[in-house]
């Protein structure tokens, strides 16, 4: 960098001739003297410990992408893993506007400032609430684990009571992202999660066990569509009858690409549904692409007013016609009470509510429906073709959206081993459930999408023929 | 232009006073106003966005109608009540909103206190976007991603160097995300010592982020709030009070959202430690102060940053976020995993970690942060950090001084000493003087095509709020506008308070009404629940 003198482009007061006359204002001769408002003790003597920099924007982005170079994408590679990221075809529309200067750098204004900000807001809202058949709707957060917790605590709230049923299929991941905000046994407030068998045939909720654990300190059943094995659970509506039966709240988990086929959880009779936007319209970014969302039912007041999140409502303004968004109920949440509100609210996943709106508007009903059905389409005819294999089944239900388990026990060799060698054949094979199901023994989760050809089918059969030979 | 319209523009333009063109630093802006409907009314049946991929008649033919696999009572049975929309007209619509939108690349976010809206390098956007960032599946075989877990893992050493900690994660989705995280460690600090029955009070200050009193209120604890004096902080003999045996530590941040640097700060850590207890401090406000002060050599257990501020991610309309935790050895065991180690030169995801508080989040966290803090930290070298801390803090006192000129402006607190990163203002004066309080002066700097400003979070400590915060990114030109929106504006409520209790003027949107309903179950968070409330009202 030799004898550049330091003025960096994104710091324009770094100018002498600025900072002097400025300084000059304050009548001080250095920042040394704002300083002193930290006791020499506790003042870092070093120079800190970092590269030195690479200044030239060229340079570094030449620096930066050197290294992402060194991953290989799902672009490079056919990706078959979804697991609770999936791979949709992002529509160039939607990195369109969400890639505007706009939406991109804004924060938290007001609506006054921000009136686009949260028009869009409400239109996700909507729409989202139009898919689920909801009529509430909060402003997204974490993803859907994190949701998932906050539901249960949210029906702990509701129902003065200390315990929630989910299935046994339930991502772990997910679960223990809830297990952590349902606090440990040790403590008071502890929820207890317990874990309901599942029906090896179908992948769906054993009733009779169900029937077993309820009781009345369960404030919920939860149940997830798909499940995250990929089934389709059939008895949404009986898991709803048998929850109200027990004076317990029913909640859906639930992915919503699925819902241009699938019956909407305000149609089986949700009292709340969460689930994870991200195949709305986002990519992966290696899981960065996740948000949480909650919607609930709109006919009691209690479930907007025990929800933990930020909720945004519709008004009018002083000119005829004209709309306005501003949020509602504002003293439930940690901004509005700190800690005697509902769980806290934070800076979280706003651009991709704004994304999940455009998406939604382009795909529009048919558009959902016919992906629906395409990934329906296509995981099916994966997994038949991948069946036609020697040693490889597809266990648990025949019923299933995008994603099934396949076993390899019969092939004589792991998920591991078979992940290994498919990535030869730039392949990136499902999710090893070895460790997280070991009762389903070497298997793995696919994942095909509307995002997959027949062809790209064609290729991961024949690669997996090879691996296994 | 008509006589009418003539004289209509004399008055604005003399009531703005000197314009920019004239030399002075006002705007004559007028936001956009499309007055666009919402897209839920502009839906034609038939139209559509974008065609999806349909199964090819091979598939077709193997498996038939996808709907027969799709069990009895699980077939929806009315389409969703999407809107039906051609492409451009559904761009169009977003186009709108979005310049409906101040970002703070066009507006001047020097409003927006204890956000630190800095600037967010557009090179950062380009690498983020790149396929092979994203479109990464975080279930990849980890060979596969030896590049973004270099950036990860070198990103985490340099977030150490400028803290002192010795180890980190960067699995939180946010800032409040990362304190959560802390108040879960220490759970689990104090569970595996068999001491949770004894500690289960945390305590924080009233200016500290509103998180540092709810996260650990969701982990568990008890909140102890304390409140300051006329330094503007917790005397130590008031902290020392709070502080007890049943103390499982403090969640503060310092400097507070007051700009004040608590001098004590490493007196309260010596407290809490000869208690038995923890600290963990909030590095929400930690711009003024990279390379001049270090959280560990105050003697912190914990500390974060959030990356989207401090290390400059764009804010995106409030996220996604990334959340910087970090510790020193005796809670790295508790951290979330998996963390991620070096090898010789390979990198890992560790997930072999017992002591572990279990996940925050799903997955690796949201790493486009972390890349585009990777990124600017590179670009910016040791000398840099500092020199973004030096800048920061002088643009800070220099607004200050403006500020501070401009009638019904005070700053409470700490009268004589200096404020590093923002300062919280108070209108308490010209409340009382005009009956114009801070939440329409914010309104009315709108009409200059300034962002509406920061108050404070609740409650009020401090009468009639508000925060600016001018971080290295903002040029001396830009803090004399800021200041000067807030002297025109005060000036006017001086002379006309009911103009400026109108305003704003010329946003994108008139004034809202109905505002009792944000209150109650008449408020409706989505079309179709307006609708129904709007029908049931008659």
């Amino acid at each position: 960098m030799a004898d550049r003198p330091f003025i960096h482009p994104y710091i324009p007061n770094a100018v002498p001739a600025t900072k002097e006359a400025m300084l000059r204002e304050l009548g001080l001769r250095s920042v040394e003297e704002i300083y002193a408002e930290i006791p020499e003790r506790l003042r870092f003597k070093g120079r800190l410990d970092i590269p030195e920099p690479i200044l030239a924007e060229r340079d570094l982005r030449r620096h930066v992408k050197g290294l992402l170079d060194r991953n290989t994408s799902c672009e490079d590679n056919l990706n078959f893993c979804g697991a609770g990221c999936w791979q949709h075809y992002v529509p160039a529309v939607v990195d369109e506007v969400i890639n505007r200067a706009e939406f991109l750098s804004a924060y938290c204004g007001g609506s006054y400032s921000d009136l686009g900000k949260y028009q869009a807001r409400f239109e996700f809202n909507s729409q989202l609430a139009e898919l689920l058949d909801l009529g509430g709707v909060a402003n997204p957060i974490y993803d859907w684990g994190d949701v998932a917790g906050r539901s249960f605590r949210m029906a702990k709230r509701i129902t003065g009571r200390p315990r929630v049923l989910v299935p046994q299929t339930m991502s772990p991941m997910r679960l223990a992202e809830a297990r952590t905000l349902c606090q440990p046994e040790v403590m008071p407030a502890h929820v207890a999660v317990d874990l309901v068998d599942y029906d090896p045939a179908t992948g769906g909720l054993d009733l009779d066990d169900l029937r077993a654990k309820l009781a009345d300190d369960v404030a919920a059943v939860y149940w997830e569509n798909p499940g995250y094995l990929g089934n389709i659970e059939a008895q949404g509506a009986e898991i709803v009858r048998l929850a109200h039966e027990h004076g317990a709240l029913a909640i859906a988990g639930v992915d919503p690409i699925t819902l241009g086929v699938l019956t909407a959880p305000g149609t089986l009779g949700a009292d709340i549904a969460c689930g994870d936007i991200q195949s709305l319209g986002m990519h992966m970014h290696a899981g960065a692409g996740c948000a949480g969302f909650i919607a609930f039912r709109d006919d009691d007041p209690v479930f907007a007013e025990e929800c933990p999140l930020e909720l945004y409502t519709l008004l009018e303004t002083e000119t005829p016609g004209e709309w306005q968004v501003a949020e509602a109920l504002p003293e439930r949440t940690s901004y509005g009470a700190r800690e005697q509100g509902k769980d806290w609210v934070g800076t979280a996943s706003g651009l991709w509510t704004i994304a999940a709106a455009v998406y939604m508007t382009v795909m529009g009903p048919r558009g959902f429906r016919e992906l629906g059905e395409t990934c329906i389409a296509r995981s099916h005819y994966a997994a038949r073709r991948l069946s036609e294999l020697p040693g490889v089944v597809v266990k648990l239900s025949p019923a299933f959206f995008k994603e099934f388990v396949v076993n390899f026990d019969g092939a004589g060799k792991t998920v591991a081993e078979i992940n290994k060698g498919l990535l030869g054949h730039a392949i990136f094979g499902g999710k090893d459930l070895s460790s997280e199901f070991p009762e389903l023994g070497q298997s793995a989760l696919y994942c095909v999408t509307e995002y997959h050809s027949e062809a790209n089918i064609v290729e991961l059969v024949s690669a997996l023929k090879e691996v296994l030979s | 232009m008509s006589e009418r319209e003539t004289v209509d523009v004399q008055a604005k333009l003399e009531r703005l006073g000197r314009l920019r063109r004239d030399g002075g630093v006002l705007r004559d802006y007028q936001a956009p106003r499309w007055n666009e409907p919402l897209i839920m009314e502009q839906s034609v049946p038939g139209e559509r966005g974008v065609f999806v991929p349909l199964a090819e008649d091979e598939v077709t033919a193997v498996v038939g109608d996808p709907q027969q696999y799709v069990p009895d009572g699980m077939h929806r049975a009315a389409p969703p009540d999407l809107p039906e929309i051609s492409q451009h007209q559904a761009l169009r619509h977003y186009l709108r909103l979005s310049q409906m939108t101040l970002g703070m690349d066009l507006g001047s976010d020097i409003s927006e206190g204890t956000c630190t809206m800095k600037y967010s390098p557009k090179v950062h956007e380009e690498l983020v976007r790149y396929h092979k960032h994203a479109d990464l599946h975080p279930w990849q075989d980890e060979e596969t991603l030896q590049g973004l877990l270099q950036i990860v893992y070198d990103c985490g050493e340099y977030l150490k160097a400028i803290s002192g900690m010795q180890a980190i994660t960067l699995q939180p989705g946010g800032g409040s995300h990362a304190v959560y995280t802390n108040a879960c460690v220490m759970r689990a600090y104090y569970a595996a010592r068999g001491e949770l029955g004894q500690r289960d009070e945390m305590i924080t200050t009233i200016f500290s982020h509103p998180c540092d009193a709810a996260t650990p209120a969701v982990a568990g604890f008890k909140v102890i709030t304390v409140m300051p004096d006329e330094n503007g902080y917790p005397d130590l003999e008031a902290f020392k009070a709070a502080v007890s045996e049943r103390t499982v530590g403090c969640m503060i941040t310092n400097p507070e959202d007051t700009g004040i640097y608590n001098p004590h700060i490493d007196k309260y850590v010596e407290v809490l430690h000869d208690a038995g207890a923890l600290a963990f401090t909030d590095q929400a406000n930690a711009n003024g102060i990279l390379g001049f002060a270090r959280a560990r050599d105050a003697g912190f257990d914990a500390c974060h940053f959030n990356l989207h501020k401090t290390f400059s991610s764009p804010h995106g309309c409030e996220g996604p976020a990334t959340g910087a935790y970090l510790v020193g050895d005796r809670l790295a065991p508790y951290l979330p995993a998996p963390i991620v180690v070096k090898t010789g030169s390979r990198y890992h995801l560790d997930y072999d970690r017992p002591e572990s508080i279990g996940r925050v989040r799903g997955f690796l966290g949201n790493w486009m942060g972390v890349v585009r803090a990777y990124a600017w930290i590179r670009n910016l070298g040791p000398d840099g950090l500092r020199e973004v801390a030096e800048i920061s803090v002088l643009n800070n006192n220099y607004l200050d001084r403006l500020l501070l000129g401009v009638r019904g402006v005070s700053r409470p607190y700490a009268e004589g000493h200096r404020r590093l990163d923002q300062v919280r203002y108070s209108l308490e004066t010209l409340k009382e003087d005009t009956g114009v309080g801070t939440e329409e002066i914010r309104d009315r700097m709108v009409d200059f095509g300034i962002q509406s400003y920061w108050m404070s979070h609740h409650p009020w400590v401090v009468p009639e709020p508000f925060t600016p915060e001018p971080c290295e990114t903002y040029s001396k030109a830009d803090l004399d506008e800021w200041a000067a929106v807030v002297k025109k504006a005060s000036d006017e409520a001086y002379a006309d308070a009911d103009f400026v209790k109108s305003s704003p003027h010329s946003s994108s949107s008139g004034r809202m009404t109905g505002l009792d309903a944000l209150e109650d179950s008449r408020s409706a968070t989505t079309w179709r629940s307006y609708r129904r409330k709007t029908a049931s009202r008659g």
